[in-house]
């Protein structure tokens, strides 16, 4: 196998290598095998791996190896087949040849580049040819500009108006707070008491308006600085107390 | 030329793409099929006839008016229009693979091509010469890719049928000795045509 991986010499006694190859100029692999076997003119079916082993690794060297990864892989491949060939057979047995498999790749690979032929002729006629401007990015038509007048826009608006229904408008009346009426109450209380709770001032029966109007009447109060509000922690009672720093004032 | 026969020139002349003839239909409700068919060939033979610059082509699922090809050089010269870009050999394989087997997915493509094919198949999408189609069942549910009404136009084809069907390629490399395919010096039909791509791409 030393043989197969040895630099690329052309053998000194048989003639130089007919064409030099650019391995950019292959698409693949498979591309290159094909082209190999063309060059040796030797039968698809019945390929001498050595011979083609060699010569494909001797192309590939002029590669870096990154780019070459997939025709190393191919390599490793045929280095493989020729090494099942080399293993003695039994004649009873059947006898699968290791090469099948890269036949039919081969095969598959040839067939599809002779579609590519196909497709390079017809596209060659094509470009040939301009249709109308090209315009790929625009596959919607723009859409026609408006044609309405201001008189149009307000007659359709009219008749919408009178057409639909006057939909169903359920009033919400709001309860008028007594936020006054509140103050009133707690200044009363404070006048009493220099000190006492939020709960002192409402209680279980009250209102939603009435607890509203409280609070509101105490922060109202609190900003004139009539009285101070603590709450010590979230959700607990709040303490009033008159504010005696102001009162001093 | 009869009337529809005008009336289908003047929408094929508005629009940028082919357009197929159920389109073509829409343009006078009462016209048959039959009607609408023989005014294509009117004005086709019209451009054929008295000799215009353009022509009536059937292309990619539709009728598109395209300038004949002779005067291609001079509009080019003139930089009124250019040509697109052809595509490379691995953009080629990889279309040529998915046009046949579609629905397929990108390993079977690499299967066959025998290299990745990743960044092929993304410019291909984005050219919009191929379109995600479905997904496969097998593991991870991989894309699978079918051409595009574009990949038709492009190639100057009617239908993906206008392709030579698989069992009319020329089978492959002949299976002939050695020694016999030797005296035959300058090989010939698919080897010749496969050598001559290659050398290109």
């Amino acid at each position: 196998m030393s043989d197969a991986v040895a630099p690329y010499t052309p053998p000194a006694d048989g003639p130089p290598p007919s064409f030099i190859v650019e391995l950019s100029a292959f698409s693949g692999p498979l591309d290159l095998l094909l082209a190999l076997i063309r060059e040796e003119q030797v039968d698809i079916y019945d390929i001498p791996i050595a011979r083609i082993a060699q010569q494909f690794v001797a192309r590939i060297r002029t590669l870096g190896l990154n780019e070459a990864a997939e025709y190393l892989e191919m390599a490793a491949r045929l280095l493989r087949i020729k090494a099942q060939l080399l293993l003695p057979r039994n004649e009873e047995e059947q006898w699968d040849d290791p090469r099948a498999e890269l036949v039919r790749r081969l095969l598959e690979y040839q067939q599809m580049r002779e579609i590519v032929d196909v497709l390079e002729k017809r596209g060659e006629e094509r470009r040939n040819q301009f249709s109308r401007a090209w315009l790929p990015s625009q596959p919607v038509p723009p859409q026609a500009p408006l044609a309405l007048s201001l008189s149009e826009l307000l007659a359709s608006v009219d008749r919408i108006l009178r057409v639909t229904r006057q939909p169903g408008v359920h009033d919400v009346v709001a309860r008028a707070l007594d936020v006054p009426g509140a103050i009133t109450i707690i200044r009363a209380v404070l006048e009493l008491r220099e000190r006492l709770r939020l709960t002192d001032l409402l209680n279980n029966g009250s209102e939603p308006w009435q607890v509203l109007s409280t609070v509101l009447g105490l922060l109202e109060m609190a900003k004139l600085g009539e009285l101070r509000v603590n709450q010590p922690k979230p959700f607990a009672d709040v303490e009033i107390s008159r504010d005696t720093a102001s009162e001093a004032a | 030329m009869t009337p529809l026969a005008k009336l289908l020139e003047a929408a094929l002349f508005a629009s940028a793409r082919p357009v197929p003839t159920e389109e073509l239909r829409g343009l006078d409700p009462e016209s048959s099929p039959a009607a609408i068919q023989a005014a294509l060939e009117e004005l086709r033979e019209h451009y054929d006839v008295d000799g215009h610059g353009v022509e009536l082509i059937e292309i990619g699922g539709g009728w598109q008016i395209l300038t004949r090809a002779e005067y291609t050089e001079a509009i080019e010269r003139a930089q009124l229009a250019s040509r697109p870009h052809r595509l490379s050999a691995a953009a080629l394989e990889s279309l040529a693979i998915i046009a046949y087997r579609q629905p397929i997915g990108r390993l079977e493509v690499e299967e066959i091509r025998g290299v990745n094919v990743g960044s092929v198949l993304k410019s291909l999408h984005e050219r919009g010469l191929i379109d995600v189609v479905g997904r496969a069942e097998g593991l991870g549910r991989p894309l699978l890719y079918g051409t595009t009404p574009l990949f038709l136009e492009h190639f100057g084809l009617r239908h993906l049928e206008e392709l030579p069907r698989a069992d009319e390629l020329a089978v492959a490399l002949r299976v002939q000795s050695p020694a016999v395919v030797a005296e035959q010096a300058p090989m010939d039909e698919p080897v010749a045509a496969v050598a001559a791509s290659s050398g290109n791409g």
